[in-house]
């Protein structure tokens, strides 16, 4: 196993490589142009000049050298010198983002603990959802609760965040009101912060309604996936053996099936982790939580190109370690599953 | 006095109290919502309305445009003029005199170095000043003394008020931003994110493209002022969303540029949290006529160049025609309801340079078609387009994508058509529209089709520059990148004679008439441009909040520092 992790890993390197070569290519073709936003009251000689200023001038390749160089050498250095107080990265230049003129990684240190509690709250809050009513619902295949399960899901599925999202606000937050219980924030709040229980209870309230847009999101897949595992495992010649030796219903399907049917799940669970630090871009520009998939959408309109390299590349890091990950969880949880 | 009186006077005071006798800070918090977000809290990194706004609060200007484009005096004492001796007679300095003992937000005194030192911060070498523009006449920026500064300009200036007037240009702190001059400014992220200013507030903190979090500074120059203690300025999301939140939800209490289809802005109203306030500058909404061939057949050298001539739109009776077809009422009616009225002008403002002409305000499709007849332009092979020698009236309209301008494009290719041309529409992302990326087809400068229509303003209340826009040569070409601001390329010598006269003119009567002379003979003469609707700004704020002046020729915020909480 530990081989087979190794080598993985250093696949890994040239795959992400060519992920940064194909990032940095599409960009340089993708049309657009950082002075799209400056109004047409400042003249052209002067957007040229705030061109030449972000470095847009020099060669394609001298850019992407750039680009590696400050990521892979000087970022680290920076961060070293956070950790402990050193200071090598004294005087380098970062990467730098061309909207804020500030180096992105402090931005993405800035947003990632909003993405991580409203995108991985829901998505645990799916999860714990998702569960029970995959199991239930296998267990009792074709019955009203299955019945109404898969049209919920459906719905969720299907139904673009986008939507969901705004009939929320206009259900909760425009026809509730203002002194209801019931009454949820339509724009997050991002300068609050928790210091006492009431402070947290509006935490709590101001995530209510982007955690459970993406939860019904979420929980509409995986319940679907447990849904199906189940299924082919009830089916199984050695569940028919555990109720012959007697075994009780619930040990059965909690034990016996659950188990065996979780170890997909678990792994369909990992790959979608990525997508927890990839932050939902349409459920956080709905309700202006300020995560990473709003930096990121608000970097591509602006076409500011340091801030979407660095942050697509740090999702493709994100994906290749978390299929590592499910890869060598599958291997685990099954203990016939082995890849050396 | 009787006592009715007595309690008549008390009532009416009480009235007036919390207005006038506000102590700083007494009215809590405010919420102000952008839907796009800062980045960066100096205006001269970046050209940004948002940037520029939400720092209006923290840095301010010696002196700005009040709603009615009057100049204001901020920082300064006065507004130097020539009848009070600040302006030279030869109109190549300006001389301004500074309040006595402003403070910047730290304490410390403000100077005339500090606004010698803005001067030398934008125009220092290899920096890339997004307000470069404001300072390309000036020679040079002296202190005469701690209170007085001297501003000389390389040639007489009409307009002197362009360097430190204004939102776009404000002073800041030569202690905070030394070491920041040319490359290095992007290395001074803190100063670019704190600035210290003189205005009423100061940044507690700022998370770039998200939110600042400010507060009432205490060294501002009036003692009473801002009511508001602190503010959070939230950016992003999207403009129904900000509309929302102030007039529905009433989360927020301002709500910046609400560019909303009108019916959805009046359905918003009816949550009855606050109400829209409009206000007119500007911006004009027109139809730009392609005056060269941008046909593909065309070797890239000749496409869209003077060289080649436009097979019809050189004719100025097909561009009068398509003028004519046009509705102004209907299309106003359609996309901007209150915040947009009918116009003919290219300068719709101030009263000063507007002109006079209404000629284009009633539709007439009939005189369209009979002038495309007189010009020779008639149907000869029976397909429903009216074609000469052989060239069929095809025309290509093209715009960035934004709804109201695609509504636009099929009403006036309806009527277009009527008048018996063919029109395609076409539309770009704004982003590459206006990127003006050399290396795209797709650009409004490059103006790979016969006709595009977008919404264009200037700086301030001068139109000097703005009509200079269409002087002879300063067209993109492919010798200057495609970069040039003569988007028609027109080119008449005698609109270039009247601008270098009009750039001599100090007398401001005689300005406004030549401006409006130039003004026409792009409009109602030629028909080069062809506007459409003078474009209002909606912004809309809480029943609770008082003071908002609506001001579309400075910074909305201008006069944050007068803003209060009306007690319900």
């Amino acid at each position: 196993m530990l081989n087979f992790t190794l080598r993985r890993l250093l696949i890994a390197v040239p795959t992400l490589l060519a992920s940064a070569v194909v990032i940095f290519g599409l960009l340089q073709l993708a049309p657009g142009d950082p002075m799209a936003n400056v109004p047409l009251t400042v003249p052209p000689e002067v957007k040229q000049r705030m061109r030449e200023a972000l470095g847009l001038g020099e060669p394609i390749h001298i850019q992407f050298w750039k680009w590696l160089v400050q990521f892979f050498w000087i970022e680290p250095q920076v961060l070293i010198d956070h950790i402990f107080g050193t200071s090598l990265s004294e005087g380098k230049l970062r990467v730098i983002s061309w909207q804020t003129r500030s180096p992105v990684m402090d931005i993405v240190v800035q947003r990632l603990p909003q993405t991580l509690w409203v995108v991985g709250t829901s998505y645990a809050v799916g999860i714990l959802i998702a569960l029970p009513i995959g199991i239930y619902s296998a267990y009792r295949q074709y019955s009203v609760f299955d019945q109404a399960g898969t049209f919920i899901s459906m719905v969720g599925y299907s139904v673009p965040t986008f939507f969901t999202g705004v009939l929320l606000i206009v259900i909760f937050s425009v026809n509730m009101p203002r002194e209801s219980f019931f009454w949820f924030p339509s724009i997050y709040d991002t300068t609050h912060v928790v210091d006492s229980w009431s402070a947290f209870g509006f935490q709590v309230r101001q995530m209510f309604l982007p955690v459970m847009v993406l939860a019904l999101y979420n929980a509409a897949q995986i319940s679907r996936f447990m849904r199906a595992s189940m299924l082919d495992n009830l089916n199984q010649d050695y569940v028919r053996t555990a109720r012959a030796k007697g075994a009780g219903e619930r040990v059965v399907v909690l034990v016996h099936v659950l188990r065996n049917s979780l170890i997909p799940v678990v792994t369909v669970i990992a790959l979608g982790v990525p997508q927890v630090f990839g932050g939902a871009i349409i459920t956080e520009q709905v309700f202006k939580v300020n995560g990473l998939g709003h930096l990121l959408i608000g970097a591509i309109e602006a076409n500011d190109l340091p801030m979407v390299q660095t942050l697509t590349f740090i999702f493709a890091v994100l994906i290749v370690l978390f299929n590592l990950i499910a890869d060598v969880l599958y291997g685990i949880l099954d203990p016939r599953i082995r890849y050396d | 006095m009787s006592l009715r009186s007595v309690l008549l006077g008390a009532v009416a005071l009480s009235a007036v109290a919390p207005a006038a006798f506000a102590e700083r800070g007494s009215d809590g918090h405010v919420n102000i919502i952008y839907w796009q977000a800062p980045s960066v809290l100096n205006p001269y990194m970046s050209g940004g309305t948002k940037d520029i706004e939400s720092s209006s609060m923290i840095l301010e200007p010696l002196g700005r445009f009040d709603e009615t484009g009057a100049l204001v005096p901020f920082l300064a004492e006065e507004i130097p003029t020539v009848e009070n001796g600040g302006v030279s007679e030869d109109l190549t300095t300006i001389t301004w005199k500074l309040k006595e003992g402003l403070l910047w937000s730290d304490g410390t005194p403000m100077t005339s170095e500090d606004v010698v030192f803005t001067y030398e911060y934008c125009t220092a070498e290899g920096f890339g000043c997004a307000q470069g523009a404001k300072f390309d006449s000036v020679s040079s920026v002296e202190a005469l003394d701690d209170l007085t500064v001297k501003v000389t300009f390389s040639a007489p200036q009409p307009n002197p008020y362009l360097p430190f007037m204004g939102g776009q240009s404000p002073i800041v702190q030569k202690a905070q931003f030394q070491d920041c001059l040319g490359d290095a400014a992007s290395t001074c992220t803190e100063a670019n994110f704190n600035p210290i200013g003189t205005g009423p507030f100061v940044v507690d903190e700022f998370k770039p493209n998200d939110v600042i979090s400010m507060s009432a500074n205490p060294n501002y120059r009036d003692p009473n002022k801002p009511a508001f203690a602190t503010v959070t300025f939230k950016g992003g999301g999207d403009a129904a969303s900000a509309g929302r939140a102030v007039l529905e939800t009433g989360e927020f209490d301002y709500a910046w540029n609400l560019q909303l289809a009108p019916e959805v802005i009046a359905e918003m109203e009816k949550g009855g949290q606050g109400k829209t306030v409009v206000g007119f500058g500007t911006l004009v909404e027109r139809i730009e006529m392609n005056l060269t061939d941008p046909s593909s057949d065309l070797p890239a050298d000749v496409r869209a160049t003077r060289e080649a001539p436009h097979p019809f739109l050189s004719d100025v009776r097909v561009r009068k025609a398509l003028s004519m077809a046009i509705d102004r009422e209907i299309l106003v009616e359609i996309g901007y309801g209150e915040a947009g009225r009918p116009t003919c002008n290219l300068v719709p403002a101030p009263e000063l340079y507007a002109s006079p002409n209404t000629d284009c305000m009633t539709q007439d499709l009939e005189g369209a078609k009979a002038l495309l007849d007189e010009a020779g332009w008639v149907d000869t092979n029976g397909n429903g387009i009216r074609d000469k020698d052989g060239v069929e009236m095809e025309i290509l309209f093209q715009t960035s994508t934004n709804a109201v301008r695609q509504n636009f494009q099929d009403a006036i290719k309806a009527w277009w058509e009527m008048i018996g041309a063919s029109v395609e529409l076409r539309n770009v992302s704004g982003s590459v529209f206006f990127g003006g990326d050399a290396g795209s087809p797709d650009t409004f400068q490059k103006f790979y089709a016969d006709t595009e229509m977008y919404a264009n303003n200037f700086d301030g209340t001068d139109p000097q520059a703005y009509l200079a826009q269409y002087r002879c040569d300063n067209e993109p070409q492919p010798d200057n990148q495609w970069q040039g601001e003569n988007i028609n390329r027109y080119c008449d010598p005698e609109y270039d004679a009247l601008l270098d006269e009009l750039a001599q003119t100090g007398e401001l009567e005689k300005r406004g008439e030549i401006a409006i002379k130039l003004n026409e003979m792009l409009t109602k003469e030629s028909y080069t441009i062809v506007p459409l609707v003078d474009r209002g700004r909606v912004s809309a704020h809480s029943n609770t909040l008082g003071g908002v002046v609506l001001n579309t020729w400075d910074s909305e915020l201008w006069n944050v520092a007068d803003w209060y909480r009306i007690e319900e």
